[in-house]
Parts: structure tokens; sequence; C-alpha cells
């Protein structure tokens, strides 16, 4: 296979805070060993508001753990979380030399500083005006965690937050290949991040009646593809990747994970909150990401799937796997990493191109954990239990990553 | 209840530390909250929240300005409180 663009883009940094731990090793860790972030929460929401939801997958170290006081004051939870993983991916990238014109920084959030905006709100009503502290506005704007990455980092080609629900993380990491594919940058500085359990949200998303609400297993909630999935677990957390031309990380002598070969962006523009259940925009998403590698349906090997443990949603992907690759479906190894990590919403699509992006590298498949009656519509090979080998040779693997609002994202990863 | 000068520069150091990083110790009377101690307009206004409600007293805005060094503001914290 060969790249359709002039400008090779690798992966030279891997950074994350989820519920599985506190950084990458961490965390891939315990995906491999098929360990569960969801637990149950530490507060009073289901007594104090009638939340019918008594678990979430939480951060497994808390920000006040690692940041300094100063920091934790100043930006919301989603911009701490998504500081940590930025942190982390640089360091992991050897701290790159590089003229800040040519550094970028794309971290998105699906929902911005819900924690800020609504202490804002509370703080007004109960203590007036003049109690509204003065950061407010620049902690709960979305774009605060790609501002302050960019600070840390004199990342000065640009600094982008890109908003597309649970497709967000995603579509950041394809936003920092184009910046490095047309001339923008040499190293881009990616990912997502959220911090949404906060009763508000919770309500709402068991309102909208999508939350898995088995509160006496939360190990068990996440369940993708499995008969008696009954919704997804709200996780927190933030993944991001360091992003370089292939040039740029050559001459360095970088350690080079992959290479992010393709994305491939759609919109369902059917349903503001359900998929298209014929799955075209899914499949034209995946075509295009493909297409932009240069690789066809059999060079694909495994799939992060986004899979989130919705009735629904989880069935409606694997036909679409199935309609795109037809009898190439077969040998790919699908992984539904949300059974163990939650859905961290607008960090989803940015750790599950992370955990891409590590079994590519180490041409091993995480596990999908839970599924204990597989549904019979499932129409992929499933990664269950342990992690599994990939094929040795040119491999290709793909994410898939989908929002509310019809945002469908596809990445392609591939060995170097 | 009055609280005194000295009372009223560790308070305020405590919140200076909280908002900064910077040690408690760092802030004392002659040093400038901009030129030596590095703090913002926003910072600043988080510190006059801050202090507002430690010692109950009311920082308009048009004194904010005049309050150059954290000596300027224990005094009119001082002041403010009578």
């Amino acid at each position: 296979m060969t790249a359709a663009a002039s400008r090779e883009v690798v992966v030279t940094g891997l950074g994350a805070t989820t519920p599985l731990g506190g950084d990458v090793p961490t965390t891939w860790s315990a995906a491999l060993a098929g360990e569960s972030g969801a637990r149950t929460m530490e507060n009073d929401w289901s007594e104090k508001y009638g939340i019918p939801v008594t678990f979430a997958a939480t951060i497994k170290v808390k920000p006040d753990e690692v940041l300094p006081r100063p920091e934790i004051k100043r930006m919301d939870p989603s911009a701490q979380y998504a500081m940590i993983a930025a942190r982390e991916a640089w360091q992991d990238a050897g701290a790159p030399e590089v003229d800040g014109e040519r550094l970028g920084a794309v971290v998105s959030s699906g929902i911005g500083g819900i924690w800020t905006t609504l202490d804002g709100w509370d703080t007004l009503q109960e203590r007036g005006a003049r109690r509204v502290l003065p950061m407010t506005v620049p902690m709960l704007m979305p774009n605060s965690p790609a501002a302050y990455v960019s600070l840390e980092l004199g990342a000065q080609a640009g600094a982008h937050a890109l908003v597309s629900a649970c497709a967000s993380g995603a579509e950041a990491i394809g936003y920092g290949m184009d910046m490095i594919r047309n001339g923008r940058a040499d190293v881009v500085v990616c990912g997502g991040t959220e911090a949404t359990i906060h009763p508000m949200p919770i309500a709402a998303f068991a309102a909208s009646r999508t939350l898995s609400l088995r509160n006496d297993d939360p190990a068990g909630a996440s369940r993708p593809y499995d008969v008696d999935r009954d919704g997804f677990v709200i996780g927190e957390g933030a993944a991001v990747v360091v992003l370089e031309s292939a040039e740029h990380a050559a001459a360095r002598g970088a350690r080079v994970y992959a290479q992010l070969a393709g994305v491939g962006l759609s919109a369902d523009a059917y349903h503001i909150t359900s998929p298209d259940p014929e799955g075209k925009g899914q499949v034209s998403a995946m075509r295009r990401a493909l297409a932009d590698a240069g690789a066809t349906g059999p060079d694909v090997v495994h799939i992060n799937a986004h899979a989130t443990s919705t009735k629904v949603g989880d069935l409606t992907e694997t036909r679409s796997i199935r309609a795109l690759l037809g009898s190439d479906a077969d040998h790919v190894q699908l992984s539904a990493t949300k059974s163990m990590t939650g859905h961290l919403l607008g960090g989803a699509g940015a750790l599950e191109t992370l955990f891409a992006v590590k079994a590519v590298h180490e041409r091993l498949a995480p596990p999908t954990i839970n599924v204990a009656n597989p549904d019979p519509e499932l129409q992929v090979p499933l990664v269950r239990d342990q992690p599994s080998a990939l094929p040795d040779g040119d491999i290709v693997a793909l994410n898939n990553s989908f929002g509310f609002g019809g945002h469908n994202v596809a990445l392609a990863v591939t060995n170097v | 209840m009055a609280h005194t000068a000295s009372e009223i520069l560790e308070g305020l150091a405590e919140i200076v530390a909280e908002e900064t990083g910077l040690p408690t110790d760092a802030v004392v009377a002659e040093k400038s909250f901009t030129d030596d101690l590095d703090i913002d307009s926003l910072s600043m206004m988080t510190i006059v929240t801050h202090a507002e409600d430690k010692f109950g007293v009311r920082i308009p805005d048009d004194e904010v300005k005049n309050l150059a060094t954290v000596g300027d503001a224990v005094k009119y914290i001082e002041g403010a409180q009578a």
C-alpha cells in the first residue's frame, strides 16, 4: 500500500488519563488484562436527585494527585485531563525540538467545561453575581483544553477544538493529520477529553434512555455485542497523540509507533441522535479512510469499534463493516474497548485511536469483555476476553467514532 | 470582629498562594502584585473575590487598581472593616 498524500504522518507520542489508569502504560496493560474502569460512584446523587444510575467509569487517578494546585483552580476538569495526557504524550515523543510556528494543538471536548458552567450557575443563584469567579469563561469554553495545551507547548501553528459529540476526539486527530499534510505544521499534539460525570448530564443521558442501569454490576454493565446490553456507561478522561511528519520524525531519530495513514469523514443527515439504520454514512467514512490510506479491504485486520453497548448502535456498525468489506470482514478482529473504559464521549475517539495505534505497534488487539452471549446478529469476528495477535506483514487497523448529530469519523492506522 | 493587619496579611498570603502556587512567605507587604508576584488581571479579580469573602469587606473595582502592593491591599482591607 502507498500513502495517498505527499506528506506521511506518523505517531511518535502517546498520553492518556482514563478510568483504567493515570497514564498509557497502566491504561493499556489494564485493557489487555480485560479490567473494567466502571465503579459505583461515591456521591448521593441517586437519593438527592433521583438519578437512576449509581455508577460510572470515573477517572482512575484524580488530577489533584498530579497537577499543581493553581492549575486545578484555573482549569475545568476537562482541561486538567487534557493537560495530563498532553504532557505525557509530549514527553513520550521525546519533547521534540520544533519551531512553535510549526507546532499545532488540536484538542476536542464533546461537551466542554460543564462542571465550571454549572458551578458558576450555582454560585450565581446562591451568592449573587459578585461571587462568580473571573476565570469562569476561560474555564468553561470548549476550546479551553486546546488553548491550554497550546500555551503549555508554545504551539503557534494553530489551536483548534473540533466539536462533533462522541466523534470529537477522532475528528481532532484527523484534523491534526490534515495540518501536517497541508503543510501548516510539522508536529501536532491532538486528542480529546471529557469530564461530564456531573449529576445534570447524567440525568440528561438517563432521560434519553441511553445509559445502562445495571447498578448491581458496574463492571459488567458495558457489554457491547452481548445480547443483554442495555446502554452505555458514562466515562471520563483524555487521550492525546503526537503526530509528526515522517520526515520530521526521521530527521530527529524519533521512535515511531505507527503511521496515521487515512482519515474519512461523513455525516448521516438522518436523525439528531439515531444512526442511519442503513449505515450509509458509516460506510462512507470507513471507505474514505481506506482510500485515503491507499488501502483495500483485504489489508484491514483490526477495527476498534465505536460500539457503546446500546441495542441499536452496536449492530448498525457491524452491518456497516460487513457492507463495506464483504467477505474480507471475516478476517477482521473487532475490539470494543468501551467494554472496559466506559464511554469517554469527546475523549473516546482519541483513546480508541490510541488503542488502535498500540494494537498495530504491538500487533495485539485488545479484548472485549462482558460478552457472555454474543448477539446472533453480530456480523464480524469479535476479540473476546483475551487479547489476540494480529498478523505479520503490512496491516491496517481502523478506528471508528460516531457522534450524536450523525458525525462519522474513521481513521486508518498502518504499521511502519 | 475586625482582623489585625498581620491576620489580614496572613489570610491574603493564603489566598494568593492558593491562586498562584507561590509559597505564603513570598507574599510580603512590599511585593507588587503584577511586577513581583506575576499576577494577571483575572487572577487579581479572583483574589479580590476570595478576600472579600474571607474578610467580610467590599473592594470596589475602582479601588482594585490602586492596590499595587500586598501592603496596599492589607491597608485597604483593614480600613474597610471599620
